[in-house]
């Protein structure tokens, strides 16, 4: 199969999309943004706008710099001495990479899923409210209440209430993992950004977690990369297709999967390659 | 600025602080073994044995304590080898990974390695009491290799686990012996065997308590197993507190080729484990 | 095979069998407990107390431990957490180096630089005199020696801790400094208590540094700059003259057998302890 070189086509959401009933305020806007790790242009003049309050997935084969792209969102690069980043990358109009922007405050309005649930080295109860802890909430009954609010809105609660402060290493894979959501919408957020969130679980918790994608997408902007198709046709509003670190297509779910305008993302999504 | 901020601020200097410490500390100790031994350091100083009684003799130098050194390490080393590559084998290829047995004995081990080198010296001279030894070049070498057979079995071991199962199953089914398999484990083995005896050779040459009790001291260079023999971590204890400086520059001398036989060892097996961890499997 | 191995584990126990049988005719007419709470040392009258020998043990022993850990800990943060790949390979080459020049040769550099240092500039702020062979200065120089060790370990146990639990603090918004302190020192603590127990050890049984800079004055040391004696150094001083008093083979057995249960039972203990800690925290 031979890969036809396609010219960039870049989607500016606002002046597009017309149908569909989310609402077009734009979140996160990436402008010309380039990656390099090591030396290799990973990724390649990004321009993407993310709209708020609705769920976003990144998709596109292994190796496409998906995951680069979602860890640019919140600065998780930035400890990374090989990496060099250029171009600029608005945050509710804050370009999060100018110079002297303060990073814990950019990293406070984002929560973050990984592939693997990382519980940290503490009870259930100090895991969910280790980010308002950090952040200066005192007093045992607001934290309590925080822990509270967040484990019934990931649907952990009735599950865990007797055993707040057992270790959460003890939890199940799909329950660790209910826990980190949990955790990350303890510091109120404005974005949840999920780096493959469910790949490593088993189907009935993969579903739940995306009931709660679902559930959470009016009150959050929802920013996952996914590496099945089919999550994102399940959940996705908007879909960005990634290729060989460059951008190819952006769109509504229903655009990009029943009118892709681009012939490398109709052979994505027709199975053709992954 | 944020308390957060200004905790972070002290923190981190404290850590840059402590840091240079303890380069700074390095530095600071070759630097004085140098200066001190240095100057002393002579032809005459490594070819020659002390005369006149090592204590308060003017001439000659610390050959006594080189060779009588050199001899010890290498017959600990060849029996420790004896030792320590057929246990590190058999808990690896012999039993099952996760035997109870195996647990135990690396715990052993484990212990072991952690028992001062005193110890090691006050059972290798009860052995001696025990077969009428007297202090020797023999007594010396059994405490040491006792000394280094712990640091050997846990060095070897490191790299044996890395070694799969499969591959002795391989080798068996293409039809080897088990002479032919032990032959391919031992070469696969080299590279860990390597660095555990450059590993116990610095652990052992420069211990003094093994051989306080257990090799004596002379100023000759044994010519028997049954002689008692100087060695250079007591040629330098022994002759420091001379009142005699050209003793005590032969002390000096002596930590000086220690130290310096020390920086050559750490720098080969930190230089044989990296490469050969590029070629195994 | 297996012979050899059976020999080996059996090693522990016939060093621990040898050293008791040597040491039971001396606790069989003393008794255990005058041997471990008298301080008389006269052995030529027959008399063995060891109780400022142990203490002394311990005074270097701890002396060393409060210096030795929180620099340890500082710099093996420091170069895992905060500094670049270069100075960590730089280092890690400074440790190794450190740890495995053999005791003698610090013994040598305490007598040239610690002892003169604490006689001459430290001890005459706080007392009125001090030859500079004391507590203090082996206190220092087990110190250095133990600091590579502990380092070694620390770097290692600090390396393990997963990366996404790093990001997974610092997506929260916390800062460097804090996940350092609630993530990555919370999830090593069983690593930390090892190190801690493994250089307790060394320090312990360390002999010929020890015996060149702590003066071996066999009074209990009233001030960190007194003279002090510890076990192994006893050992390994009195060790020529023990066949001409009757007994003091046996004492100088116990002595090497003490040293011996004290580091076993502590590694046993630290197990144990290390045991405990994972299945209550399962960090």
């Amino acid at each position: 199969m031979e890969l036809v070189t396609v010219p960039l086509t870049i989607e500016q959401p606002k002046s597009k999309v017309m149908n569909g009933s989310h609402s077009l305020n734009p979140h996160i806007v990436v402008e010309n943004l380039n990656i390099y790790i090591q030396g290799n242009h990973i990724l390649k003049d990004i321009n993407l706008t993310i709209p708020d309050k609705s769920i976003t997935c990144i998709i596109g084969p292994s190796g496409c710099g998906k995951t680069t792209l979602l860890r640019s969102l919140n600065r998780l690069h930035d400890d990374n001495v090989d990496v060099k980043i250029t171009g600029k990358l608005f945050v509710d109009n804050e370009d999060i990479y100018a110079k002297g922007t303060e990073v814990t405050h950019i990293r406070k309005k984002m929560g973050l899923l990984a592939q693997r649930p990382c519980s940290l080295p503490m009870s259930i109860f100090d895991n969910v409210v280790y980010g308002p802890r950090i952040h200066g909430v005192r007093g045992r009954r607001k934290l309590y209440e925080i822990a509270r609010h967040q484990l019934v809105a990931v649907g952990l609660w009735d599950e865990v209430k007797g055993r707040l402060k057992t270790p959460a290493s003890t939890l199940s894979i799909g329950q660790q993992q209910r826990l980190c959501l949990a955790r990350g919408l303890a510091v109120e957020p404005e974005i949840i950004l999920g780096d493959e969130a469910t790949s490593a679980l088993d189907p009935i918790s993969s579903k739940t977690i995306e009931e709660l994608f679902i559930t959470i997408k009016d009150r959050y902007t929802v920013v996952l990369v996914t590496h099945t198709l089919r999550q994102a046709k399940r959940i996705a509003d908007y879909v960005a297709f990634m290729y060989m670190g460059e951008l190819v297509e952006f769109g509504t779910a229903d655009q990009l999967f029943n009118h892709p305008k681009n012939q490398l993302t109709r052979e994505y999504i027709s199975g053709g390659f992954s | 600025m944020s308390i957060k901020k200004l905790e972070e601020k002290i923190f981190k200097g404290m850590m840059m602080g402590s840091t240079l410490l303890i380069f700074g500390v390095l530095l600071y100790i070759l630097y004085i073994i140098v200066k001190k031994g240095l100057p002393s350091l002579s032809w005459e100083m490594i070819s020659q044995i002390p005369s006149g009684g090592f204590y308060l003799g003017k001439e000659g130098g610390i050959l006594n304590a080189i060779i009588g050194s050199l001899y010890l390490i290498f017959f600990s080393v060849v029996i420790s080898l004896l030792i320590s590559v057929p246990v590190v084998m058999y808990l690896n290829f012999t039993l099952r990974k996760k035997s109870r047995f195996s647990a135990f004995a690396r715990l052993t081990f484990d212990v072991l390695f952690g028992i001062p080198s005193i110890v090691y010296g006050a059972f290798g001279f009860t052995v001696m009491i025990y077969f009428g030894l007297q202090a020797s070049l023999l007594g010396g070498i059994i405490a040491v290799s006792l000394l280094i057979i712990p640091v050997m079995i846990r060095s070897i071991d490191e790299v044996a686990v890395l070694i799969p199962v499969e591959l002795i199953e391989a080798t068996k089914s293409l039809g080897a012996t088990n002479y032919e398999t032990i032959k391919v484990i031992v070469r696969q083995l080299l590279p860990g065997i390597s660095t555990a005896v450059l590993l116990s050779v610095g652990r052992g040459i420069g211990d003094g308590a093994t051989v306080l009790f257990t090799a004596g001291y002379t100023d000759s260079i044994p010519t028997s197993l049954a002689q008692p023999t100087a060695t250079l971590p007591l040629a330098i204890f022994f002759q420091l507190s001379s009142p005699i400086e050209e003793v005590q520059n032969r002390a000096y001398s002596a930590a000086l080729i220690l130290t310096f036989i020390i920086l050559i060892l750490s720098f080969s097996a930190r230089y044989f484990s990296r490469r050969f961890s590029k070629n195994k499997i | 095979m297996l012979s050899t191995t059976l020999m080996s584990i059996f090693f522990l126990f016939l060093i621990g069998g040898g050293l008791f049988v040597n040491s039971l005719p001396i606790m069989q007419e003393k008794g255990l407990w005058t041997l471990l709470t008298t301080s008389n040392w006269r052995p030529f009258k027959g008399e063995f107390g060891f109780a400022s020998y142990i203490l002394s043990t311990l005074y270097v022993t701890g002396i060393a431990i409060v210096i030795a850990l929180p620099l340890s800990l500082l710099t093996s943060i420091y170069i895992i957490e905060y500094a670049s790949p270069k100075i960590l390979r730089a280092f890690s080459s400074v440790v190794d180096l450190l740890a495995g020049i053999p005791p003698v040769i610090y013994g040598v550099w305490g007598t040239l630089t610690i002892v003169p240092f604490i006689s001459e500039s430290l001890a005459p702020h706080f007392v009125e005199f001090s030859t500079g062979y004391s507590v203090l200065a082996a206190g220092v120089v087990l110190a250095i020696m133990i600091i590579p060790l502990i380092i070694s370990i620390l770097m290692e146990v600090f390396v393990a801790v997963p990366k996404e639990m790093r990001e997974a603090s610092m997506s929260l918004g916390a800062t460097k400094w804090q996940t350092v302190k609630k993530v990555v020192i919370r999830k090593s603590i069983p690593g930390i208590i090892a190190a801690t127990v493994l250089a307790i050890s060394r320090a312990f049984g360390e002999t010929l540094a020890v015996l060149m800079v702590c003066g071996n004055f066999t009074d209990l040391p009233k001030s960190i700059f007194d003279a002090c004696y510890p076990l192994p150094a006893l050992i390994a001083n009195n060790y020529g003259e023990m066949m001409s008093v009757p007994q003091y083979e046996s004492a100088l057995m116990f002595a090497a057998f003490l040293l011996f249960f004290i580091i076993v039972l502590f590694n046993v203990i630290s197990r144990l302890v290390l045991i405990q800690i994972d299945k209550r925290y399962q960090l």
